[in-house]
């Protein structure tokens, strides 16, 4: 007998594991969901074994100080060899291990397998999400530079507006009354210690329950789940037209974590780690913080939110959101499971798509904020001044000073915060300029105490010569009557 | 040995050991929680905010608004530069001050400061404010936080310490005092 099998006999005459092990690997699942439709759970698993031990790595080395983290990233990403793609790894491992487990969701929600008899392990994957997330924010924290500083200052605002409890809950996530030493700590004890110990345990159940009531089989139209008679029907399938999970499925699971793998590591090796960006110095104001890939769809759609709605669809829309999650498996626990028959989960699922795609585009391009740089930075374009009257370029020269393109573009150059002028003069007669100017409104400052009247004349006729080449101005035909008498 | 029906010696030692467990877990978990909810009891017994200097008021010429900086008053040797903190200094005439939080009120975001036009502008969406702190567009629903101020032999003094929120205490009653002209 050769010695490895010599060995394994040995150690399985005392753990006695060998044999629930073999009966696990090869309990039988349902042919048709030996598919490539189902890899995406085993691939988050991967990517979760990735994590930990890229995260384990960066834990050799990392201090979890305010004043120290930064310094330490910087020694990692410059110093240390294979430090900066330890860190890259870690930090697109994130990025994969979010966007596996949305289409492993999307995946489970399309083939009805949230139904009858597993609504509980849907349940668990509905908190392996939010641990998910948990873990994707605070590791964005742990990066401690200007966006994790600021991040937590807009976490803050948002947990602020609890009613009652909200300045109780700021000075328990940050650990304090302001941002500093120990928030960084605790979200340190968050990301290395609470959620990965309920990570840990949550994947341990969810995968019980796989094993337990079953990998869900293929949906086919027209093949009703019924509680009363799913689970025989199941067995039955198994028996009829099961294969062994090992080997027969579980290859292309290998094949897809081997191929995610592959991908988080060239990912980190061609594009590099994630920051950090400047050093967490609050007293360094030039900065505009931004959220991560994943939370980019929430900054937007802060930005969209109408004032007065904002705090109560902060504090409901996500209760409301998850509320719905952990209910449906009983709302829809029994009937069609395929997607070719549920026309609302296909919209449903097409709709949130296209709305966080949306939303993610737009935090890309900051529509919403003005562009602090262009009012020095971005010129006014040469067509605009060529020809001019004295009086309409000293108007652009006001344009400028007074931060107008910071809001306003101009050939598609400077900030998209209010409307672009190119054409302002055929919306706008002159009066209205001058009104617009100097009351502000439709979220315009008022600028009648910044401007003086030769400034407020110049801009005004400056922005009169906006119009193209042959379309007449706007203008008031009731103004013409009454001063000159004649319509 | 015979028990009654139902109930066993081993079984009543079960349950009384369940049962001193059980206390022993309360008695433990009264300091736990206290220590978890340490920075909620910390701020109801010694306050946060506590006087700190922004330097000379001279420093600030009066008809300006400037950035000043100061320490953090609850510091911590492991705060590093988070300890420095930014406010905006609007000195408005003579002994008149105004002290705003370097966040948005919005969101927390830091305002920067356009004299020539003299607005306050949020990068993160877009929050407009006046020269005197007041909202001027965009999503925040009111005016940027004022701190209190004086001063004190020359010198400009805030009561600071506590990050200020939408829901937040201290600043919230400051609100009112705020101005509505431009």
């Amino acid at each position: 007998m050769r010695l490895t099998t010599r060995v394994g006999a040995w150690l399985d005459a005392r753990l006695q594991l060998g044999q629930p092990l073999k009966s696990t690997l090869e309990h039988r699942v349902p042919r048709n969901s030996a598919s490539w439709f189902y890899v995406f759970g085993s691939g988050a698993l991967t990517v979760f074994v990735h994590q930990v031990v890229t995260g384990i790595l960066l834990a050799l080395l990392y201090v979890p100080s305010a004043g120290e983290a930064w310094g330490v990233l910087q020694v990692l990403n410059h110093q240390v060899a294979a430090g900066w793609f330890i860190r890259a790894l870690h930090g697109w491992g994130s990025n994969f291990m979010v966007a596996i487990v949305l289409v492993h969701m999307v995946q489970v929600l399309l083939f009805g397998a949230y139904k009858f008899p597993r609504e509980l392990t849907w349940m668990v994957g509905v908190c392996l999400l939010l641990m998910t997330l948990g873990m994707a924010f605070t590791g964005q924290v742990l990066r401690f530079d200007q966006d994790a500083y600021w991040g937590l200052g807009i976490g803050a605002s948002i947990a602020s507006r609890v009613p009652i409890l909200g300045p109780a809950i700021v000075n328990v996530l940050l650990g304090g009354p302001i941002i500093a030493g120990a928030t960084l700590a605790r979200f340190f004890a968050l990301h290395v210690f609470v959620i990965p110990g309920l990570l840990f345990g949550l994947v341990g159940l969810h995968l019980l329950l796989v094993l337990k009531v079953g990998i869900n089989e293929w949906p086919m139209p027209g093949r009703l789940v019924r509680k009363a008679t799913y689970v025989k029907e199941y067995n039955e399938l198994t028996h009829r037209d099961g294969v062994p999970f090992v080997p027969d499925a579980v290859w292309k699971d290998v094949v897809f974590s081997g191929c995610v793998l592959l991908a988080i590591a060239a990912c980190a090796a061609l594009l590099g780690p994630f920051g950090p960006s400047g050093a967490p110095d609050p007293t360094v104001i030039q900065t505009a913080p931004r959220p991560d890939f994943f939370f980019l769809w929430l900054y937007a759609l802060l930005s969209f939110l109408p004032p007065a709605s904002e705090t109560p669809i902060l504090l409901i829309g996500p209760a409301v959101g998850l509320l719905f999650l952990f209910a449906l498996p009983f709302i829809a626990g029994e009937g069609e499971k395929s997607w070719r028959r549920r026309p609302i989960a296909v919209l449903s699922v097409l709709l949130v798509a296209v709305a966080l795609g949306a939303l993610t585009h737009l935090a890309q391009h900051t529509p919403w904020s003005p562009v602090m740089d262009a009012w020095s930075g971005d010129p006014i374009p040469a067509k605009y001044l060529a020809g001019r009257t004295a009086v309409e370029r000293q108007g652009a020269l006001v344009f400028q000073v007074k931060q107008c393109h910071n809001c306003h573009a101009l050939e598609g150059q400077g900030g998209q915060r209010g409307p672009a002028l190119d054409d302002v003069a055929l919306r706008l007669t002159q009066d209205q300029l001058i009104r617009q100017v100097i009351q502000g409104g439709g979220n315009m400052p008022a600028y009648g105490k910044n401007l003086s009247p030769p400034e407020t004349t110049a801009l005004v006729s400056f922005l009169l010569t906006l119009h193209p080449a042959g379309q007449p101005r706007a203008h008031d035909a009731s103004r013409a009557a009454v001063l000159d008498g004649h319509p | 040995m015979s028990e009654p029906e139902g109930v066993s010696r081993r079984g009543v030692f079960v349950k009384l050991g369940l049962l001193f467990n059980g206390a022993v877990a309360v008695a433990l978990a009264v300091p736990v929680v206290r220590y978890l909810l340490s920075p909620v009891l910390r701020a109801h017994g010694t306050a946060d905010e506590a006087w700190v200097s922004l330097g000379p008021a001279m420093r600030f010429p009066a008809g300006q608004t400037r950035l000043a900086t100061y320490q953090n008053p609850v510091a911590r040797p492991s705060d590093g530069a988070t300890a420095q903190l930014p406010c905006w200094v609007r000195h408005v005439e003579g002994e008149k001050f105004q002290v705003f939080a370097i966040n948005c009120a919005h969101l927390g975001c830091p305002v920067r400061w356009f004299p020539q036009s003299s607005l306050f502008m949020c990068p993160c969406h877009g929050g407009v404010y006046y020269a005197d702190g007041s909202r001027a567009s965009g999503p925040p629903e009111r005016g940027l936080f004022e701190y209190r101020w004086k001063v004190e032999k020359g010198e400009l003094l805030i009561e600071a310490g506590e990050l200020p929120t939408p829901g937040g205490r201290a600043l919230a009653s400051l609100a009112a005092g705020s101005s509505r002209c431009a």
